[in-house]
């Protein structure tokens, strides 16, 4: 059945639109990770030391893990976005699939780095309580602002001390060593570090889930042969968002795991 | 300074008037713009008005380039003055001299506490005319607002750090100091006040203060933290009901607590409450008292107590 | 032309209406939640104004006081100004103005208007729960340690931020990619240009808000520290994540409104738009300088004085295209044929109220007049001559102005006026008299205040029950029209754009065929016709 000029043009303006559309989405996401992008700027640059410190708790070695699955999950899924436009379906059911379990890969290395954390106290907030250190203060009790002790010298400025510096390059071992006489001073608020860890990795696991939700469903409508060569805006759409979701992991990656 | 004008409160501190001269510089550049909007907009609804029959006014023009130039430009040179002004003086008034008096300031939920270099602390805040005087404030829970209205001061007073202003007062007076940085429940009641002395007068107070709490006993003194510290806003001596419970024979007796179970109101857990408030909650009541841990020493919690044992 | 078929009629029963992908349905839908949501916080609004009749505490404790104006806030701000013109007028007209049949993602739309009643059934549910005291910005640490529900209020924002998003993209492709080919950017209604740059902002500030709003939920429910002080976070930081968002924000709020505004003046002087270019131009540059400015809001909380000078300067900056405007919209009444019908007068009203609004927002820009005013009632007043005075009278008039084409009938114009004048009054009592208490010292969210500041309490208060009045006798009047107003013609005030050349209500799919070329606000041949009681198009033969 011929297709008439008006149908080209209205399938050329729909494809155009959702194009623009998910490009337009993107970058409101781009938009929701530089706000936690930015906590992470500020708290770093005001104090390195914690950075420095407490990312050596991190495991470069399954991030990195991670970042290459996530490359690769990336490869697939635009391979597939090609297979569909090439109408090559069961390749693209494949390739769909493979990203999606890259996908499960990503989040089940992520799950066992969240389990270590978890088992060694290394949380946010009042729940930092890294196990080798004693616990402070009864539980529910709400912790005291630390502030500067109060001057009785009325010639002495009640202002603090400039701020102290770092406390020093930690030793290149993968590990701070467990407390002991001459382990190296501990900053304070480590748990500033696990708290913007846990969310900005927190929040990108929820976009990764919602990806391989949207690539299943991918999935299912490959399936059903729901695409063709002159119709699989929606794949190619999905791989966009996928591309997005690796794009900020390549982001994160460094910034936590690989400071110096 | 005076009864103050129209739109502002008396000018009681030297950076008032730096202030205030760029209020009335706005307030009449604003005016005449105003004017002239309106005036024109009256104008021509009156003179075009359309009326039955009445002639073509001819093809009206589009744009202007001259026109559209103009009133860009002038509005920008207005606001740049404006804008100088206001960052110079803002500078004049942030800035301050350095044999400035130097007065701690800490808030808290609801109320402002004065530290004065020879260590006393007072509910409000006194100063000596015509010296400059330099507050360095925090609160202790979250972030509050030093506002005293007629010396045109303000800044937010913020948990966890230090934030400084400074004044030079004027004559004599009392000036109300307001919280401005919205705060819960008894943020409209968050008052203090500017108490402006003569330097004499205001060495003899402070003196006279000092050795009163120096020779005060830990009855009196306790029932002076009771009120600077803030224990007043939620526990009141006379038996009326508030947001924690009362003082009126607490001491000494049994006290059932949320979760179950009881204990006796002795040293120990008077000491345990105000340290660590959340401990053990009097039933009915919500665990929402600060903690003092850092805020009093030993001393102080034994004139509390004391004060307490006398509140029957 | 009014009986024949039109989108109301074009299909009936509840679940046409509320899985309809048609835009006009939707933006129809929009408007009964918005309007809903207005009286909400109008009641709100009213109970607060009575409270402070007196100085000390009357009907409320000070606790249901502080949820009262939180709640007027956050109902106002989140569930009317932002969703606003763009989710009523703007969904209605933007397709039409195009010339287009519909957006460019109808169900995307419809899910939008959905995500916003869900959004409004969590700030429903935070009210049942109790209520939050924290105020509509949810400073930290206080949002952080109050027992109210504060996270169901918070995540009912978020969900409304989605609506947002959604609506803004969709306008954005549709202003890209829907419109003929004949129809260049500048040809376009000044209007599809205030939404397009409203787009823009909903788009790229919005996301800042779901991130910061995120960000407290679980400092609240998992203790993250981000914001503790007690735990190395920084209070401060909330406010400068808040106000990226919220000051945007309020840039969304008016740019449709200013949109309205170039329709409004045009129409009613029946005179080609003065400078349009220059007008298109600002909107965009208020958008991106918009972005900009967010640490005026923050001057005394402890930011370097090197923020403060650079977000002072760049404040005075974004005045320029908003002031320029309005010389723009006189120029335009300048010989022209002016009618005052309520839309002009709610156009004329805009004016005076934008006028104060924008003009006291120069005591707010500069650094040392906002140390004194910061807090006060000054500013309560100030930002409800720009949103109230300024977005809320623009969309009054504007639906007046599109009253008869959106339902097809006329209502009772005598009253109209009667309520824009009431309207007037009632605002100008309500609030100028709270200008002059907060520069005197009145601190704002204060349940109980000093007893000097009574008078300036009473004729605030009592403003705001004549406003109140105003606007009982619009709902009358507009309920009465659906039933009994006269038929509307095509274009009963001689408009020029796309949507006066469709009838009065627009057929489904809004025109048979897409309209040909047509230069918006030229006025030529648009004359008035005693037959049809409205305007025809002789220049040009049209269908």
């Amino acid at each position: 059945m011929a297709v008439t000029e008006a149908e080209v043009r209205e399938r050329r303006e729909g494809y155009e639109s959702s194009r623009l559309g998910m490009w337009i989405f993107l970058a409101t996401e781009i938009l929701l990770f530089g706000g936690l992008f930015c906590a992470y700027a500020v708290y770093r640059s005001n104090h390195p030391e914690i950075f420095v410190y407490a990312h050596r708790f991190l495991s470069k070695t399954l991030g990195g893990i991670n970042t290459i699955v996530l490359i690769c999950s990336s490869f697939t899924m635009a391979w597939a976005v090609r297979a569909a436009q090439l109408g090559e379906r069961r390749r693209l059911v494949a390739l769909l699939a493979i990203t999606i379990f890259c996908g499960l890969c990503f989040l089940g290395i992520k799950g066992i780095e969240y389990q270590q954390k978890w088992r060694h106290g290394l949380l946010w907030g009042e729940r930092y309580h890294p196990v080798e250190h004693e616990k402070n203060g009864a539980a529910g009790t709400p912790a005291a602002i630390q502030m500067p002790p109060v001057s009785s010298d009325p010639n002495r400025s009640f202002l603090p001390l400039a701020a102290e510096g770092p406390r020093g390059l930690a030793p290149e071992s993968s590990k701070p060593a467990p407390g002991g006489a001459d382990a190296e001073p501990v900053p304070k608020n480590v748990q500033t570090f696990f708290g913007i860890y846990f969310a900005m990795t927190g929040l990108h696991a929820v976009h990764v889930i919602a990806g391989m939700i949207l690539i299943g469903v991918m999935l299912v409508r490959a399936i059903r042969r729901e695409f063709s060569p002159t119709d699989f805006t929606p794949v190619d759409n999905v791989g966009l968002y996928w591309h997005l979701v690796d794009v900020i992991w390549i982001y994160l990656f460094p910034f936590l795991y690989l400071i110096r | 300074m005076g009864n103050g004008s129209f739109w502002l409160p008396p000018a009681a501190s030297s950076g008032a008037p730096v202030v205030d001269r760029l209020f009335h510089f706005i307030y009449w550049t604003a005016f005449v713009f105003f004017v002239l909007v309106v005036g024109l907009m009256v104008l021509f609804v009156l003179r075009y008005r359309r009326r039955p029959g009445q002639k073509d006014h001819g093809p009206a023009p589009t744009h202007n380039t001259a026109l559209e130039l103009t009133w860009t430009i002038i509005p920008l040179i207005v606001v740049g003055v404006i804008f100088y002004l206001g960052f110079a003086g803002f500078m004049d008034i942030s800035t301050p001299p350095q044999n400035a008096y130097e007065i701690q300031v800490t808030a808290m939920r609801w109320k402002w506490s004065f530290t004065y270099p020879n260590g006393l602390t007072d509910e409000d805040l006194h100063v000596p005319a015509d010296q400059p005087v330099r507050l360095v404030m925090t609160s202790t829970d979250v972030i509050h607002g030093f506002f005293v209205p007629d010396f045109r001061l303000k800044h937010d007073v913020v948990p966890g750090r230090y934030n400084t202003v400074w004044f030079r007062a004027g004559k004599p007076g009392t000036h109300d100091i307001f919280c401005t940085q919205y705060c819960g429940t008894g943020h409209s009641e968050m008052h203090a006040q500017v108490i402006v002395q003569n330097p004499d007068d205001f060495q003899k107070w402070l003196d006279g203060a000092a050795s009163a709490l120096a020779h005060a006993s830990p009855v009196e003194l306790g029932e002076r933290l009771y009120h600077t510290l803030g224990c007043a806003q939620c526990h009141s001596v006379d038996g009326a009901s508030s947001t924690g419970p009362t003082w009126k024979g607490l001491y000494g007796s049994k006290v059932p607590l949320n979760g179950g179970g009881s204990v006796t109101a002795d040293e120990n857990y008077v000491r345990e409450s105000i340290l660590e408030p959340n401990a053990k909650v009097v039933l009915g009541y919500a665990a929402i008292m600060p903690t003092y841990q850092g805020r009093v020493k030993d001393p102080d919690v034994a004139a509390i107590i004391a004060y307490m044992k006398t509140v029957k | 032309m009014s009986t024949a078929e039109n989108y109301l009629t074009h299909s009936s029963g509840i679940r046409s209406w509320l899985l309809t992908r048609d835009h006009k349905r939707i933006g129809i839908l929009y408007l009964i939640s918005i309007m809903s949501s207005f009286f909400l916080g109008g009641i709100s609004a009213l109970l607060i104004r009575t409270e402070l009749l007196t100085p000390n505490h009357a009907l409320m404790s000070p606790e249901a006081y502080n949820k009262m104006f939180t709640l007027h806030g956050a109902v106002m701000i989140f569930l009317f100004v932002i969703p606003g013109v763009p989710a009523t007028l703007g969904n209605f007209f933007l397709p039409i103005m195009l010339g287009a049949k519909d957006v460019a993602f109808p169900r995307l739309n419809l899910a939008s208007w959905y995500l916003y009643v869900f959004g409004a059934l969590f700030a429903l549910a935070s009210i049942v729960m109790g209520g939050v005291d924290t105020g509509w910005t949810f400073y930290t640490p206080y949002s952080v340690i109050t027992n109210t529900s504060v996270v169901a209020l918070t995540a009912g924002a978020f969900i409304l931020g989605f609506s947002s998003i959604l609506t803004g993209i969709n306008f954005v492709v549709t202003i890209h990619k829907l419109r003929p080919d004949w129809m260049t950017w500048f040809k376009m209604p000044l209007f599809l240009w205030s939404l397009y740059a409203t787009a823009i902002i909903q788009i790229l500030a919005t996301p800042v808000l779901g991130i910061t709003l995120l960000l407290l939920i679980l400092e609240r429910t998992l203790g993250i520290g981000i914001f503790n002080p007690a735990l190395g976070g920084d209070p401060v930081l909330y406010q400068h994540f808040f106000w990226f968002y919220s000051h945007p924000a309020v840039y969304i709020m008016i740019l449709p409104a200013m949109g309205i505004m170039s329709e409004l003046v045009s129409t009613f002087s029946h005179r080609t738009i003065f400078g349009y270019r220059f007008i298109a131009y600002s909107s965009i540059a208020i958008a991106v300088i918009s972005f900009l400015v967010w640490g005026h809001h923050m001057f005394v909380s402890g930011q370097s004085n090197l923020a403060d000078l650079i977000f002072s300067f760049l404040t005075f900056l974004v005045a320029i295209p908003s002031g320029i405007k309005v010389f723009n919209w006189l120029a335009t009444m300048y010989k022209g044929s002016i009618t005052l019908e309520a839309p002009m007068l709610y156009a004329l009203s805009f004016l005076f109220l934008f006028g104060i609004g924008g003009l006291t927002g120069l005591f707010l820009g500069a650094l040392s007049t906002d140390v004194h005013l910061h807090d006060t009632y000054f500013v309560v007043a100030h930002f409800h001559y720009v949103m109230f005075g300024g977005t809320v009278i623009a969309f009054l008039g504007g639906l007046h102005y599109w009253w008869p084409k959106m339902f097809g009938r006329m209502y009772s114009e005598k009253w109209a006026r009667i309520a824009a004048v009431v309207i007037f009054i009632g605002f100008n009592l309500t609030f100028f008299a709270q200008f002059i208490m907060g520069s005197k010292g009145m601190p704002r969210r204060y349940a109980s205040y000093p007893a000097r500041f009574q008078p300036y309490h009473d004729v605030s208060t009592i403003g705001s029950y004549v406003l109140s009045i105003g606007f009982v006798i619009m709902a009358v009047y507009l309920i009465h029209s659906l039933f009994r107003g006269r038929r509307a013609p095509a274009n009963p005030w001689g408009g020029t754009t796309l949507e006066w050349k469709c009838g009065s209500p627009p057929p489904h799919d809004n025109f048979a065929e897409t309209p040909g070329p047509c230069e918006p606000y030229d006025f030529r041949g648009i004359v008035y016709d005693p037959a049809i009681g409205g305007y025809v198009d002789t220049a040009r033969a049209r269908s």
